[in-house]
């Protein structure tokens, strides 16, 4: 008799709990549109205000004077890339090696220390980064330069880079470890050569991802690399860079310029989406990420 | 008693002790080592047996908070003595684990010859004539010669087991450790493993670890109990087998407990 009762309810139950099921998951994936709508949306919106500013002297040619029609912003697509490849010389080794001691040898109190900055720095904001290089190097050297612009792009890269490896070394089980130890490597050895090595795609992938992050930066640059209307691939010298153009494009109060920044937008958008995308591919690749 | 048994011991066991943390896990345990044989250490789930041949190479102090003391005396020198290296002590003591574990992006060849490469051995020509060796010695080489540079992880289980052998004989060490090398493993490649350790106590003295009671009786020439980070027994696998000296010894293979 209890037992049917039980039964009736339970049916009963049933009947209803299917339908909340329905309703929350209905509740979900409209959650999950309305959060993909301001990224669309933005997507969209560069593409339609970008393309028509698109064309061969965009890439090819550098910024005309004010009242001169054309130009383009290549001196700024080659000072992007000499700055994320100044901040990747930097943050990227440096970056690497801090992840290697918080997963390797993180067990220590100096090593929960640097863990806590490293989230700490993470958190700063990209503008005190930038203003923090100034103070301690532009103003000592007596000018802005590109050398200035990558360090303070590479100071944000490192955190970034340093917890993914960190993340990723600790997906590396211990035997692996021991496996080496026990053939008589010495540890570094084993960390270098068999750990890093094992993982080296998706450390790869944290990598891309620290780029990508940085090669959109416009706050740090602005008073570190500043910016140049001319060609410069000096490291010592001012150089433009597409954020930094882009903003000072976007609040002149010329209609052209207009153009050539949504363009400059599209190009930067793009230039991220590739990276992010690539950085997937390499995972995909990975022997830690299968298994 | 079988000639192998009677010669030297290639390693003498003194008072050695291990710990983890406060937990003391093998308690003053003595014993010898016969060369060109094998030797297993039987036991129920954490007695001690794992980490007792973790202190023969020196592997068990890279755990945190691990400790060891007592005399490891390989062919007449401690191990333990004062200003030993143990890297130089894992080359001559190898080591095989539990779970195959062959290293991650790398292939087959490349894992078989790591601890040479590794270890500073340059000329290609070495390397391709030592892993076909260790291949071979690991009974392997038939089921890769044609994809050795395939991908280590890329093997069944019990080749991925088989490999790691090979990986550990590459470096010519006097001495095998197995941790319960075929805990992991199927009847058949466990078997084949079997095979392998009677075929390779011909070069090496083994030592391994097993949970498997039929095992030890099969493939051992002298066996030791351990019980509660104890020594129990050691001898002769068929005298502690048949005619155990010590009663908790025979209430463990006639399993009445563990």
């Amino acid at each position: 008799m209890k037992s049917a009762q039980i039964h009736a309810y339970l049916s009963e139950n049933y009947t209803r709990r299917r339908w909340v099921d329905r309703g929350m998951r209905l509740v979900l994936f409209l959650c999950a549109v309305a959060a993909l709508v301001p990224l669309f949306s933005v997507l969209g919106y560069v593409l339609f205000r970008g393309v028509p500013g698109l064309n061969l002297d965009f890439f090819t040619q550098i910024p005309r004077p004010v009242g001169e029609a054309g130009g383009g912003m290549a001196n700024s697509l080659v000072g992007t890339c000499i700055l994320v490849a100044t901040a990747s010389l930097l943050g990227i080794p440096w970056g690497i090696a801090a992840g290697v001691y918080l997963s390797e040898y993180g067990r220590t109190k100096t090593a929960h220390v640097v863990r806590f900055a490293t989230d700490i720095l993470a958190s700063v904001p990209s503008i005190v980064i930038g203003l923090f290089i100034y103070a301690l190097f532009v103003v000592p050297m007596g000018g802005f330069s590109a050398l200035a612009g990558g360090m303070a792009l590479g100071v944000l890269m490192i955190p970034t880079v340093a917890r993914s490896t960190e993340e990723m070394l600790r997906l590396v089980p211990t035997h692996i470890r021991e496996a080496g130890l026990a053939l008589g490597l010495p540890r570094w050895k084993v960390i270098l050569r068999v750990v890093l090595r094992g993982c080296v795609s998706a450390i790869t992938t944290g990598v891309m991802l620290a780029i990508a992050r940085v090669a959109g930066e416009t706050a740090p640059l602005l008073f570190t690399a500043l910016n140049n209307r001319f060609w410069s691939d000096s490291l010592t010298q001012p150089i433009a860079s597409l954020p930094v153009q882009i903003y000072s494009y976007a609040i002149a109060p010329f209609e052209e310029w207009h153009t050539q920044a949504w363009a400059g937008a599209l190009v930067l958008v793009l230039l991220v989406f590739v990276i992010n995308i690539g950085s997937r591919v390499f995972f995909r690749g990975d022997a830690i990420g299968r298994e | 008693m079988e000639a192998s048994t009677q010669q030297d011991p290639i390693l003498r066991i003194r008072s050695l002790n291990a710990w983890f943390g406060e937990s003391h896990a093998v308690k003053d345990v003595s014993l010898d080592i016969s060369p060109n044989a094998v030797t297993a250490i039987i036991g129920p789930s954490g007695c001690g047996k794992s980490t007792f041949i973790r202190c023969l190479n020196r592997l068990h102090e890279e755990v945190p908070s691990a400790g060891a003391a007592g005399e490891v005396l390989l062919s007449g020198m401690n191990i333990y003595g004062e200003g030993v290296d143990p890297v130089g002590i894992r080359r001559k003591i190898g080591m095989v684990f539990q779970k195959p574990n062959p290293f991650p992006a790398l292939s087959i060849f490349d894992n078989v010859v790591s601890g040479l490469r590794l270890g500073g051995v340059r000329r290609r020509s070495i390397l391709v004539e030592v892993a076909e060796r260790s291949l071979r010695q690991a009974a392997l080489w038939d089921e890769v010669k044609d994809k050795l540079h395939a991908p280590g992880t890329g093997l069944s289980g019990g080749q991925q087991q088989r490999l790691c052998i090979a990986r550990a004989l590459a470096v010519d060490p006097p001495v095998l450790l197995m941790d319960e090398p075929t805990s992991a493993l199927d009847p058949i490649a466990t078997a084949k493993i079997e095979e392998l350790v009677l075929e390779l106590k011909k070069q090496v003295t083994i030592v391994i670890v097993t949970h498997n009671m039929q095992q030890a009786a099969r493939i051992s020439d002298r066996t030791a109990f351990f019980l509660m980070g104890e020594l129990v027994e050691y001898g002769e696998t068929s005298t502690v087998f048949t005619v155990p000296k010590e009663e908790r010894t025979e209430r463990y293979i006639t399993g009445k407990f563990g």
